[in-house]
């Protein structure tokens, strides 16, 4: 149309000093961070309400009568972030064989962690009596480590897809950095997890 | 046809299928668009719709209200209708029509093809389009058990245990929740999108500190967005599960927390009135400038005071709270760090008033609404700084005065803005230019429909009048103001139509509009009206904050003084 339509125009009376290079960030790791901070908001209410309520059930049971320490679950969950490091370093290295390798004990710890929530939920149901329903801090419980569960089997899945896909093949090495994200959103789940872990059996167990 | 001739040099001249229009071309293309443009006009135009609909609740309850004792409205009729309006209003209509005007003028503005995550892009206008349905159709399908229940009746912020099962049959709450947590995923989507794309798809030389300040309060916007949205989702999630599982978050029989929700509420709600009124003020900062002739005064300031609107706006969610009773040490510091918000803000407004000042002012329609909209605006922050007195609050709260201050916020501060937006932009949009009497007549109806409307509830607040009424006994010297404030709704009405019809009328017979119209500087105006699906032809390089100065004056560009 006019000769406004040609921006190209705006190229004409540069300081030529200007001809920099022009480098902006990767959008995928802006993105995913950007994912993480609202994830973090969302989990920080889950946790603000927890401790809020710490003390405030009026019945039994309480968290220092049945909750135990998950060391095993937490042991297995915190080194499955390592494992995902290593793969990660594999698959930039182009070692197919040792990113499957680590990559598969991730999901593997993963799914150990998953295993020891589902056999925690179902002793509290059926030996303690605790539901969601039987008191503030069985909602809250269940609320708080039930979104970290299910950030969990999410990751689980991601995880998966990308096992199953490289096996079939149709992972491709300059495909670095999506495996690089879905280790980050891995770690992400695993810090969760720290504040869970002290919020839920560490403070609210002794106090 | 007169107009063959011109529109034979066009067809000539313009890129293939660009002749089309935006709107035609197939509605089926509507459901399967990743265009950010398109995408935004109908985040606009349903958000329009939406608006027309909660406006009119809005003209039975002024009508319910004109005359004490009146009985046009049954009292739950009553109750849903100002349930519906308000969170209509807020979700269904504000977040859907600035996140319009983001989608749509964002990548424009930072020289982009699209959006960074295209399909992500439509995915959150479709989760809002179907919550807004899934609300609506509340009115259908809510009725529950033993006919419990309709639409929902519990207030747009739904203060619990009003919200427990014992005291909401029926599943009118559920749709109230539900339909609020997926529209709020749509506008998570939508935020992490602008910021993205802000971040990582500006065009050659377009540095930060080159943004229209249009771009940099949308990054303000979509962080607060990020941050404030997931406390409202958590709070959905807790009470589906009090309502579903029998939890006890907000079970105060239990061992819960009424008051937790109002704080949950507010920790969203108040950022959400920031998240609501800056889209605003980025309208403003566009359209001030180019209508005076002058770059923005202050740009560096504007942008700090933004990013420090959105700061103290995240620690002043309990001043809605004064009358639950908190310690004196919780009043005192929620009544200061809101009277602190109003530092930054009236920063802005001097600003404005800076680049008005010695400018060569066009009186043109954008240039009108916000001039409209800094004395209403000035008005609200005023209103809103007398609440933020914890004394004073514990009077009025609840009470037509803070109806009058939070309707002086959002329609003299927001929709004032959004309607300048409208008239500025609908040239680049659509290519032709809305009619300028129509627009006439729509400004000064609506100005003068506004005011009389929401000043006299300053009056009646004052004198005592509660909110959410659905009437009042004669005798309290309410009745001249609410009959007041309703004679005023049939030239909002009339005003709206006249947007409307101008709407409908330009888009067809309206005046060509060209690229660039206003003689502006920013990138959006670089290329056609409207603009090629793929935005630029050559993607552009900037050299300075006005690139469309640069190219027009060559002889003296800005980035010489930069």
């Amino acid at each position: 149309m006019s000769e406004l339509s040609d921006v190209g125009m705006i190229n004409q009376s540069v300081p030529p000093e200007e001809e920099a290079e022009w480098k902006l960030p990767s959008f995928r790791k802006v993105g995913v961070i950007l994912l993480i901070l609202t994830e973090t908001a969302l989990f920080t209410i889950f946790v603000v309400a927890y401790l809020f309520y710490i003390k405030k059930s009026l019945n039994g049971p309480y968290p220092q009568d049945v909750l135990e320490l998950p060391i095993l679950a937490t042991v297995a969950l915190l080194s499955s972030s390592i494992t995902v490091v290593i793969a990660e370093r594999a698959f930039m290295k182009n070692a197919r064989g040792t990113f499957h390798l680590w990559w598969g004990l991730t999901m593997v710890l993963g799914l150990f962690f998953l295993g020891f929530t589902a056999h925690e939920w179902y002793t509290l149901i059926y030996r303690d009596g605790l539901t969601i329903a039987t008191n503030v801090f069985g909602s809250t419980f269940y609320a708080l480590v039930g979104l970290h569960a299910s950030h969990v089997i999410i990751g689980l899945i991601l995880l998966g897809l990308v096992f199953v896909l490289s096996l079939l093949g149709h992972v491709k090495p300059d495909q670095a950095e999506r495996i690089e994200m879905i280790s980050w959103y891995w770690h992400f789940v695993d810090v969760v997890w720290i504040v869970v872990f002290i919020v839920v059996y560490i403070i609210s167990r002794s106090a | 046809m007169a107009t063959t001739t011109e529109e034979e040099i066009d067809i000539e001249l313009s890129p293939p299928g660009e002749e089309k229009g935006v709107l035609t071309g197939g509605i089926q293309s509507l459901f399967y668009t990743v265009d950010h443009k398109k995408l935004g006009l109908m985040y606009i135009g349903s958000g329009l719709i939406f608006f027309v609909i909660a406006g009119l609740m809005a003209t039975a309850i002024r009508i319910q209200l004109a005359i004490p004792k009146n009985d046009f409205l049954e009292p739950d009729v009553f109750n849903r209708f100002f349930t519906m309006h308000g969170t209509a209003m807020v979700f269904y209509v504000g977040m859907p029509i600035i996140f319009g005007f983001a989608n749509y003028l964002i990548p424009l503005m930072i020289g982009a093809r699209d959006m960074a995550f295209p399909r992500l892009n439509a995915f959150g206008f479709w989760m809002f389009f179907f919550s807004a349905c899934l609300f609506y159709f509340s009115y259908l399908g809510a009725e529950g058990l033993y006919g419990a229940g309709s639409a929902p009746d519990v207030g747009w912020f739904a203060y619990s245990p009003l919200t427990a099962k014992a005291f909401s049959r029926g599943h009118s709450t559920d749709y109230w929740t539900l339909s609020i947590l997926l529209g709020g995923i749509g506008s998570l989507a939508t935020a992490l999108n602008i910021l993205v794309t802000v971040f990582c798809f500006r065009c050659k030389g377009m540095t930060l500190g080159r943004m229209p300040l249009f771009v940099w309060l949308w990054i303000v916007v979509a962080f607060l967005t990020l941050i404030a949205l997931p406390p409202l989702s958590a709070c959905q999630i807790m009470l589906t599960l009090d309502r579903y599982l029998g939890a006890n978050f907000f079970n105060t029989q239990a061992g819960g927390s009424a008051v937790l929700w109002q704080h949950f509420f507010w920790i969203f709600g108040h950022p959400e009135v920031y998240i609501l009124i800056l889209p605003g003020f980025a309208i403003a900062s566009e359209v001030i400038p180019v209508f005076s002739r002058k770059p923005i005064f202050g740009y560096p300031i504007m942008v700090a005071a933004s990013v420090m609107i959105a700061f103290i706006s995240l620690g002043v969610w309990a001043h809605h709270m004064f009358t639950v009773g908190m310690t004196s040490l919780g009043n005192t510091f929620f009544a200061i760090s809101t009277m602190i918000i109003a530092v930054p803000t009236g920063i802005k407004i001097f600003n404005w008033l800076g680049t008005m000042y010695g400018g060569k002012i066009r009186l043109d329609l954008p240039m009108m609404f916000c001039i409209a909209f800094l004395f209403q605006f000035l008005i609200a922050g005023l209103t809103g700084v007398m609440l933020s007195v914890a004394p004073f609050n514990w009077q009025l709260s609840d009470s037509y005065f803070v109806v009058a201050h939070f309707h002086y916020v959002l329609i003299g501060g927001l929709l004032f803005t959004l309607f300048a937006g409208i008239y500025y932009w609908y040239p680049k949009a659509i290519g032709r230019m809305l009619n300028h009497k129509l627009g006439l007549w729509h400004f000064w109806l609506f100005i003068f429909g506004f005011t009389l409307t929401f000043a006299p509830q300053h009056v009646s607040g004052i004198l005592g009048m509660p909110r959410r009424i659905f009437t009042y006994d004669p005798g309290r010297g309410w009745e001249i103001w609410n009959f007041i404030s309703t004679v005023g709704v049939p030239f909002q009405i009339a005003g709206v139509a006249c947007l409307v019809a101008n709407m409908i009328w330009s888009y067809f017979k309206g005046k060509k509009a060209g690229d660039d119209p206003w003689d502006a500087w920013t990138l959006e105006w670089a290329t056609t009206s409207p603009p090629a699906e793929y935005n630029f032809e050559k993607l552009p390089v900037v050299r300075s904050r006005r690139p469309l100065w640069d190219l027009k004056h060559p002889e003296d560009p800005d980035w010489k003084h930069e």
